[in-house]
C-alpha cells in the first residue's frame, strides 16, 4: 500500500508542491537564521580565537567581554608570571584609534599590540608579507577586510602608509584575521608602538596572555592565577563564551533572531500542518473507501506517516539545498566571511521539521481513525 | 473445502438508531433478512427507509443496536475490531453508487487494492486485477486513470475491485443509479454473471426497477423493516407495476 500512499500524496501536483514549499521555506529560514545567529555570536570572540599561542586570558575583574576592557597595571604582568605553572605570560594592548589613508579614507580600527619580543598573540595566517617585518619601526599588519575598507577596490599591496594619531605607519603584512563583530579593520602592531597610536592613554594593557607549563591544564592555571593575583583569568573557550553571553544579555540580537526563528517555526508548523490536514480531508473519501475495503487502521496510519515523512524529507532536502547555496554564495563575500551553514543547525532543523510533520499528521491521523467507513455509501 | 453454510446472510431482529434523546432516529426496527449462497438478492424500498443503513450493518461498517447479524455462520459482532476488519477484507466486496475509485491510481491499480491491502506483492496483485479487467471488457483501459474513464467503465473497474479477491459476499449500493439504462444493464449483466457463484452471494440496493429482472429474490423494505420478499419477476410487467 506504500505506493498507493505516495500516489495519493503526489496526485495533485499543485498541493504537493505547496506542501513541499512550505516545509522547504521553513527549513531554509530556520537554518539560515540559526546559522547566521551563531556566526554573529561567534564573531564576538573572533580575536580571542585567533590567538593560538596562549590558552589563558588574564584581565581586570571588571572586564566582561573582549571589546570593553579596564586596563591592567604594569605590575600585573609580573604577578602573573610569578604564578607557579605559568610557562610564559605576555601583555596584549587593545585600543581603538582612527586610521586614515593618504587618500582621505578613514575608519575606527581595532589595534592589538602584541609582545615585542615574542609576537605572541598574532593570528597565524598571512596572506601577504611576514610577521618578522613587524619588527621594523612604524610597521603594522592589517587584515584583508580592513585593507579593503581603507583602500576600496585596490589590489592587496604592501608598504602602503596609514596614519594613526599623527603616526605614519607602513603596512608590512596582510592577514585573514577572523571577522570581528563590528566590521572594523584589525591591526596588529608591536606593543611599544601600538601604545603610541592612541593619544591620551599612557598605557593600555588590556590582557595578559599566558600558557601553562606541561602537565598543568589551562583550567587549572586560570584557577591558580585567580587565587594568586585576584585578577580574572579565563581559558580561550571560556572567554569566548563570556563574550557570547554578554551579547546575548546586553543586545537585542537574540530577541530579533528569536522572533524570526519563532515565525519560521510557526509558519512551518501552521502552513505545512494545515496543507497536510486539508490534503487528508480532501482524501477522506478515499481513506473511507480503503477502510471499508478492509485496510486496517494500523496500515492507514502507516500510509499517512509515510506521506508526511516523504513530504517532510523532500521539503527539508530542498530547503537545506537552498540554505547551503545561500551560505556558499555569501561565504565568498568579505563582509559575511566565516558565516557558514552549521551542521548543528542542519541537524537541529531536521529534528524540528520531523516533529513538525509528525505533529501536522497527528490531526490527519485522528481524523482518519475516527472516520466511519459507512460514510462511503453516502453520496 | 468446508461445506457451504446454509445461509450467506442472516439478520434477526436487527435494530439501529442514530443519536440519542431528542436527536434519536430509529432507522432499523427489527429487520429479519436472509440471503442464501448462490443468490443475487435485491433490496428495494422508498428513499430513507434504511436500505443503506442495513447493508452497512450487514457489511460490518456499522454496529447494530439490537439483534444479530451472521455472515456464513459467523456472528461478526462477536469478533474483535481488528478481526472484523480482516473478516471484511477477506469476505466482502463493495460497489458504490459513486464508484469511489482512487483518482491517483490507474484502473488496474484500483482493482488491485483489496489484494494489496491483503499484503500481496504489487506485481502479483496487478496480474490478477488485469486478468479480471480483461474479462470485464476493459483490456484497452487498464492503465487509464478514473478521470479518463466513462461512468460505465468506472463502475466496471469498481466491480473488478469488488470481485478481485473473490469475496463470498458482495454488497452494492445503487450500482446503476449514475449510469444510463444500457450501461446499467451491462454492468448488472457482468455482476450477475461473474459475482454469483454457488458459494457466494450478492446484495444489491437499488431504486432502478429496469434491472429488477436480474434478481433471484427481492426484499421490500419500508420504514426500517422488511415487509415482504418476492422471487424474481417473471416478466417486465413486474417492472411496470413498480414504476
Ligand atoms: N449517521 C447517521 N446519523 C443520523 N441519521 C442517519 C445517519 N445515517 C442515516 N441516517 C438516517 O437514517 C435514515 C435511513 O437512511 P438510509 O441512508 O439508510 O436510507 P436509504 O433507504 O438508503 O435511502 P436512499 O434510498 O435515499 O439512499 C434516513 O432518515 C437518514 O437520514
Ligand atoms: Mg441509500
Amino acid at each position: 500500500m506504500n505506493f498507493v500512499a505516495l500516489r495519493m500524496l503526489t496526485a495533485d501536483r499543485a498541493k504537493y508542491l505547496g506542501l513541499i514549499f512550505a516545509i522547504a521555506f521553513s527549513t531554509f529560514l530556520l537554518q539560515n537564521q540559526t546559522s547566521i545567529f551563531a556566526g554573529i555570536m561567534a564573531r564576538t570572540g573572533s580575536q580571542i580565537a585567533d590567538v593560538v599561542d596562549a590558552d589563558v586570558w588574564v584581565m581586570d575583574p571588571a572586564t566582561k567581554y573582549f571589546e570593553e576592557t579596564k586596563a591592567l597595571k604594569d605590575t600585573d604582568l609580573l604577578r602573573v608570571r610569578g604564578v607557579p605553572g605559568v610557562d610564559y605570560a605576555v601583555r596584549l594592548f587593545k585600543g581603538q584609534p582612527v586610521a586614515r589613508t593618504p587618500a582621505g579614507n578613514f575608519s575606527a580600527a581595532i589595534v592589538l599590540g602584541i609582545d615585542d619580543a615574542t609576537l605572541v598573540g598574532a593570528p597565524r595566517k598571512m596572506l601577504l608579507g611576514t610577521w618578522e617585518r613587524l619588527r621594523e619601526p612604524n610597521s603594522i599588519v592589517i587584515d584583508q577586510a580592513g585593507y579593503l575598507l581603507l583602500f576600496p577596490g585596490e589590489p592587496l599591496q604592501l608598504d602602503r602608509t596609514v596614519e594613526m594619531n599623527d603616526h605614519l605607519v607602513r603596512i608590512v603584512g596582510i592577514t585573514d584575521a577572523s571577522a570581528p563583530f563590528a566590521s572594523f579593520p584589525i591591526i596588529h602592531a608591536r606593543y611599544t608602538e601600538a601604545v603610541n597610536f592612541l593619544g591620551r592613554e599612557r598605557s593600555q594593557m588590556a590582557y595578559v596572555l599566558a600558557r601553562p607549563v606541561a602537565g598543568v591544564t589551562p583550567e587549572e592555571l586560570t584557577r591558580r592565577i585567580q587565587d594568586a593575583t585576584g585578577l580574572k583569568a579565563r581559558t580561550t573557550s571560556e572567554f569566548r563564551w563570556d563574550c557570547v553571553q554578554y551579547y546575548l544579555e546586553h543586545t537585542g540580537i537574540p530577541v530579533n533572531f528569536g522572533i524570526t526563528i519563532g515565525i519560521a517555526l510557526v509558519i512551518g508548523l501552521v502552513v505545512s500542518g494545515q496543507t497536510f490536514y486539508l490534503f487528508t480531508i480532501e482524501n477522506l473519501k478515499q481513506f473511507g473507501a480503503l477502510k471499508a475495503i478492509g485496510v486496517t487502521n494500523h496500515r492507514l496510519v502507516g500510509m499517512i506517516l509515510l506521506q508526511a515523512l516523504t513530504a517532510g524529507f523532500v521539503g527539508y532536502a530542498l530547503g537545506t539545498g537552498l540554505a547551503a547555496t545561500f551560505f556558499e554564495v555569501f561565504s565568498l563575500k568579505i563582509a559575511t566571511r566565516g558565516i557558514v551553514l552549521l551542521w548543528q543547525s542542519a541537524v537541529g532543523v531536521a529534528v524540528l521539521m520531523f516533529l513538525v510533520v509528525i505533529a501536522a499528521s497527528l490531526l490527519s491521523i485522528r481524523k482518519v481513525l475516527v472516520l466511519e467507513p459507512a460514510t462511503v455509501f453516502r453520496g | 473445502m468446508t461445506a457451504v453454510p446454509e445461509l450467506a446472510v442472516r439478520c434477526a431482529g436487527v435494530e439501529k438508531h442514530f443519536g440519542d434523546g431528542d436527536a434519536r432516529v430509529q432507522v432499523l426496527r427489527g429487520v429479519d433478512f436472509t440471503v442464501k449462497p448462490g443468490q443475487l438478492s435485491f433490496l428495494v424500498g422508498p428513499s430513507g427507509c434504511g436500505k443503506t443503513t442495513l447493508i452497512s450493518v450487514i457489511a460490518g461498517l456499522l454496529d447494530t443496536t439490537a439483534g444479530s447479524v451472521e455472515l456464513f455462520g459467523q456472528n461478526t459482532e462477536r469478533l474483535s475490531a481488528e478481526n472484523r476488519v480482516l473478516f471484511r477484507r477477506r469476505n466482502l466486496g463493495f460497489v458504490f453508487q459513486q464508484y469511489n475509485l482512487l483518482p491517483s491510481l490507474t484502473a488496474a491499480e484500483n482493482a488491485a487494492v483489496p489484494l494489496l491491502a491483503a499484503g500481496l506483492k504489487r506485481r502479483d496483485a496487478l496480474d490478477r486485477s488485469r486478468a479480471l479487467l480483461v474479462r470485464l471488457g476493459l483490456e484497452k483501459r487498464m492503465d487509464a486513470y478514473p478521470s479518463k474513464l466513462s461512468g460505465g467503465q468506472q463502475q466496471r473497474v469498481a466491480l473488478a475491485r469488488a470481485l478481485v479477491h473473490e469475496p463470498r459476499l458482495i454488497v452494492c449500493d445503487e450500482p446503476t443509479a449514475a449510469l444510463d439504462h444500457a450501461t446499467g444493464e451491462a454492468v448488472m449483466e457482468l455482476l450477475a454473471s461473474s459475482a454469483v457463484q454457488p458459494d457466494r452471494a450478492v446484495i444489491v440496493v437499488t431504486h432502478d426497477n429496469r434491472v429488477f429482472h436480474f434478481a433471484d429474490t427481492i426484499a421490500h423494505m419500508d420504514d426500517g423493516r422488511i415487509t415482504h420478499t418476492s422471487d424474481r419477476p417473471p416478466n417486465s410487467s413486474f417492472s411496470a407495476a413498480h414504476s
